[in-house]
């Protein structure tokens, strides 16, 4: 029992913040706001910036002589990069022709085969990692193994080089998507006598095939506007090429030339031909999102 | 027709789970068999060793004999084998959504390779009919996909699915616990009527179902089969008392 | 025995069940042929063949990923053993770069690299973590999906297009406007001295901080979505400002992976060639001035790789290339594993 007098609370009532410190913190609560629009509207502004430059200096360009002609000799006007968009092309379908089907059926293996044994974590982690390795490796390592024993560059080793750059990415979305298939639809299948390989292709990969397809046109997307590994394997040509084992040109490679060549000529034509990927990229882009949408309801349950 | 199923000393684990303890029984042929119990006590685990689907998971074990007819399913024949002479019923219907109605019926067959236009025809026809959902989709069937069905419609295609293969035996696993008490007695009535017809054996833990629908009753608890007897003798004069306490309700 | 129904306990049978013996078989009631369908299925396989074939068809596919990884590897020692052999760990520390006398060493790319890298991530984070706090906790939600829409389109601009758009705008806007600026305000630091020609490691630093914003921003987001929406609800009920629940209910518990973010924007930085070679200057110096031209590991390959004539040239740039192969994967996996730690191994958004 105290008979002590209370003391007055000499600072105040804790429970109540000083008004200062009330201050102090939403203010600071609308400064971050602030910063944080600020800082969404400086990365956003670069994207609107090149956005508008390549439509300003490349539209013009843009006429049917760019999409039938190759390039002109040096110096001279007019011409177009038509080789190189075909080369594109070329290269891009033996990307896929090679990437695709081992990427699925990698995804295939972790999600109906490997799920939460060790291979196949090993096999997932490996796949995020070899995403992040520059891909200019991939160039000089298929440059070593492809061009350098044959003697010569080859739209064969572009493919070959891209085709490397896919597969992990396949393979991932691949397997995020089977896994969106309830097991239920699997049971049901495999109750029917419906063996596991069937399962896997018949149901599966059937009730994921839309988000599947999106995840390949990512991969897809991803590998058009790659111009570092194919520096060294595909090379680049100013003329029409048709064989698979010589040089071919491709769109990002002709870009980069131009780009860092001394003709203003050459310039147009590099901001003429940015303008072109751009917009296939983006388009592709945009499915993807579109795609990913409808893929999601169609393939949940 | 169906076949008898003979079960000896069967035991199974899920991982170091020891989920079913020496189960010994006589399904009859022809006959419909309820599995009643309180939750958790491996009758779903039991139907799922029938046709081997309990393999399905990687951790899950079985050790025992079960003779479909005369054939040791474990080690006379495959899993694929016996599911394709075994049909199976879902707790909740999964129709595959990517297909019609149509072709979820027959998916069974069509999935194994078989390929007669007009059998595939005639058979859906039989299986819609058999699992009494021919009238209501009978226009839409290459139209509608099979996932924009009502809850209980989906069920009953699945019976279709089921029932489309001809199997031997018919196994469903609870399969009106997910429906509306319509679609429910819808089932029920088919299961009366198709028992002439095929082995069933159906879990439930409604045992007001069981006793409509099936003359053998099996009571599971705890991993372990403690009675197995006609419907009728089960539900008025149970041997065990556990029996008796499950089914005045003391538990479960 | 009888049953002690209990009180009020509902009779457990309601209808009349079929009296006939339990155990007996009926006998068919028809003998009725085996029908089409059942011959059909049973005359198919068990499919185990087939069912084992596929699986290992799909476990090769699956190893190639490996493959890759361990062909890449041995490929990269192999042609870079002339190198290895004549230069051995002193490679990574000395400045020459003679290809005429066959003199060797990367220092001054991986001064390049380190730079630029490093300040590409201190401009790029603040930026992005903005973003990305904006994004998740700020913005209204109709906007929410055309923004992170938007920030999807830059991380898709390839890195030439990148560069092209950095040639032409933003070196004259370097060499014109911003260089004098910065010697204006900042020249007494000392690292804004020599000339300006707009081309260096300022310029490559800032188009590498808006090529890495992306996956940084991204990733922080998916971590940030991650953190459950119980620990917002907890610091708001003590009565936090909002910002003070992001710090201390999403960011705290998000610190991991947000290190993880900016590492794998590390990553990329580490690797990224094309746009840095347009505009870095292709200089092999070590020099304080950020407006001075540079040279990366990356862009050191790109540049002279096809130039390279004679064994040792071309043996250096791949041990410049193997070098560039294992950081980024180091750095990737360390990453990675932080994303997963957080995000509980929900596979991170490749971009």
């Amino acid at each position: 029992m105290s008979t002590q007098p209370i003391q007055a609370q000499p600072l105040g009532d804790p429970r109540k913040p000083s008004r200062g410190n009330v201050l102090r913190r939403y203010t600071a609560d609308h400064i971050v706001s602030g910063l944080a629009i600020l800082a969404t509207i400086i990365v956003l502004a670069p994207l609107a910036a090149i956005l508008f430059y390549l439509i300003y200096k490349g539209a013009s360009s843009l006429n049917l002589a760019f999409f039938t002609h190759v390039p002109a000799p040096v110096g001279e006007a007019g011409g177009g990069m038509a080789n190189a968009i075909f080369g594109s092309g070329i290269i891009l379908g033996l990307a896929s022709l090679m990437g695709i089907p081992i990427g699925i059926a990698a995804g295939v293996y972790l999600s109906e085969f490997g799920r939460g044994r060790l291979l196949g974590n090993a096999i997932r982690f490996t796949a995020d990692v070899l995403n992040g390795v520059p891909s200019i490796v991939m160039g000089i390592a298929i440059y070593s193994l492809v061009v350098k024993p044959q003697h010569h560059y080859s739209a064969f080793a572009g493919g070959i080089a891209l085709a490397i750059m896919m597969i992990p990415t396949v393979t991932r979305t691949t397997e995020e998507m089977l896994a969106t298939v309830p097991h239920a639809v699997r049971e049901a299948a495999l109750g029917l006598g419906v063996p596991k390989w069937r399962t896997a292709v018949s149901i599966s990969l059937r009730t994921a095939s839309p988000g599947i397809i999106t995840g390949c046109m990512l991969a897809f997307a991803r590998v058009a506007g790659e111009t570092a590994p194919l520096l060294f394997t595909a090379f680049g040509n100013q003329f029409w090429s048709f064989n698979m084992n010589q040089p071919i040109a491709a769109l990002p490679l002709q870009i980069f030339v131009y780009a860092i060549s001394p003709y203003d000529e050459w310039h147009r034509l590099a901001w003429a031909g940015a303008l072109v990927l751009i917009v296939l990229i983006m388009v592709s882009v945009t499915l993807v999102r579109i795609f990913a949408n409808r893929g999601m309801l169609k393939g949940g349950s | 027709m169906g076949v008898g199923i003979q079960v000896e000393d069967l035991n199974a684990w899920y991982g170091s789970n020891h989920t079913l303890q020496d189960i010994n029984l006589h399904i009859p042929a022809n006959h419909a068999t309820a599995l009643i119990g309180p939750s958790g006590c491996g009758k779903s685990t039991f139907v799922r060793c029938l046709n081997r689907m309990h393999e399905t998971n990687p951790i899950a074990r079985a050790t025992g004999v079960v003779k479909m007819g005369d054939v040791d399913i474990y080690r006379e024949a495959s899993p694929v084998e016996i599911r394709r002479r075994v049909g199976m019923v879902f707790q909740r219907p999964n129709p595959f959504p990517t297909m019609s109605i149509y072709d979820n019926v027959i998916s069974g067959l069509k999935l194994n390779g078989f390929r007669n236009r007009r059998v595939l025809d005639e058979t859906v026809e039989r299986s819609l009919k058999q699992a009494a959902l021919w009238e209501e989709v009978k226009d839409d069937l290459k139209k509608k996909s099979g996932a924009s069905l009502s809850g209980g419609q989906q069920q009953r295609m699945c019976i279709a699915r089921a029932l489309a293969v001809d199997p031997e035996v018919l196994l469903m696993d609870e399969p009106a616990s997910a429906l509306d008490p319509v679609s429910t007695s819808k089932i029920e009535d088919l299961i009366f009527q198709l028992k002439s017809l095929y082995t069933i054996v159906i879990v439930t833990h409604n045992m007001q179902q069981a006793a409509r629908v099936a003359e053998n009753t099996g009571f599971f608890l705890n991993g372990k089969l403690v009675e197995f007897d006609s419907t009728h003798k089960i539900f008025t004069n149970p041997r065990d008392k556990r029996t008796e306490d499950y089914i005045t309700g003391r538990f479960g | 025995m009888s049953i002690e129904r209990e009180h009020g306990a509902p009779s457990p049978i309601r209808t009349a069940v079929p009296v006939a013996p339990a155990m007996e078989e009926k006998p068919p009631l028809v003998s009725q042929p085996v029908s089409a369908i059942r011959e059909f299925l049973n005359s198919r396989g068990s499919g185990r063949l087939a069912d084992s074939s596929f699986a290992a068809l799909m476990l090769v596919c699956a190893c190639t990923i490996f493959l890759i990884v361990l062909f890449i590897f041995w490929i990269l020692i192999k042609n870079s053993h002339l190198s290895l052999v004549a230069f051995g760990w002193k490679f990574f520390t000395r400045e020459a770069w003679d290809p005429v006398s066959g003199d060797f060493g990367a220092l001054p790319f991986i001064y390049g690299t380190l730079m630029t890298s490093l300040l590409a991530l201190a401009m790029a984070v603040p930026l992005a973590l903005g973003v990305a706090i904006f994004l998740t906790e700020l913005c209204p939600r109709p906007l929410r999906a055309p923004i992170s829409f938007l920030s999807e389109l830059l991380a898709a601009i390839p890195s030439v297009v990148y560069g092209l758009w950095a040639v032409f705008v933003l070196v004259p806007l370097m060499r014109d406007t911003v260089g004098p600026f910065l010697v204006k305000t900042l020249g007494w630091t000392g690292f804004f001295e020599g000339p300006n020609f707009g081309v260096g490691l300022l310029t490559a630093s800032m188009i590498l901080a808006i090529m890495i914003l992306p996956i940084i921003s991204s990733l922080t987001r998916d971590i940030m979505t991650a953190v459950p929406n119980s620990q917002r609800e907890a610091v708001l009920a003590l009565g936090a400002t909002r910002w003070e629940m992001i710090r201390i209910g999403v960011l705290r518990n998000s610190r991991i992976g947000i290190v993880g973010a900016v590492m794998l924007g590390l990553g990329r930085a580490l690797g990224e060639t094309m746009a840095v070679t347009m505009v870095i200057g292709n200089h092999p110096d070590i020099s304080k001035s950020l407006f001075a031209p540079g040279y990366t590991l990356a862009s050191v390959i790109a540049n002279e790789f096809s130039e390279a004539t004679g064994d040792l040239y071309y043996s250096a740039l791949i041990e410049i290339g193997l070098a560039l192969f294992l950081v980024t994967i180091v750095v990737n996996a360390i990453a990675r594993l932080m994303v997963w730690a957080v995000t509980r191994g929900a596979p991170a958004r490749v971009s």
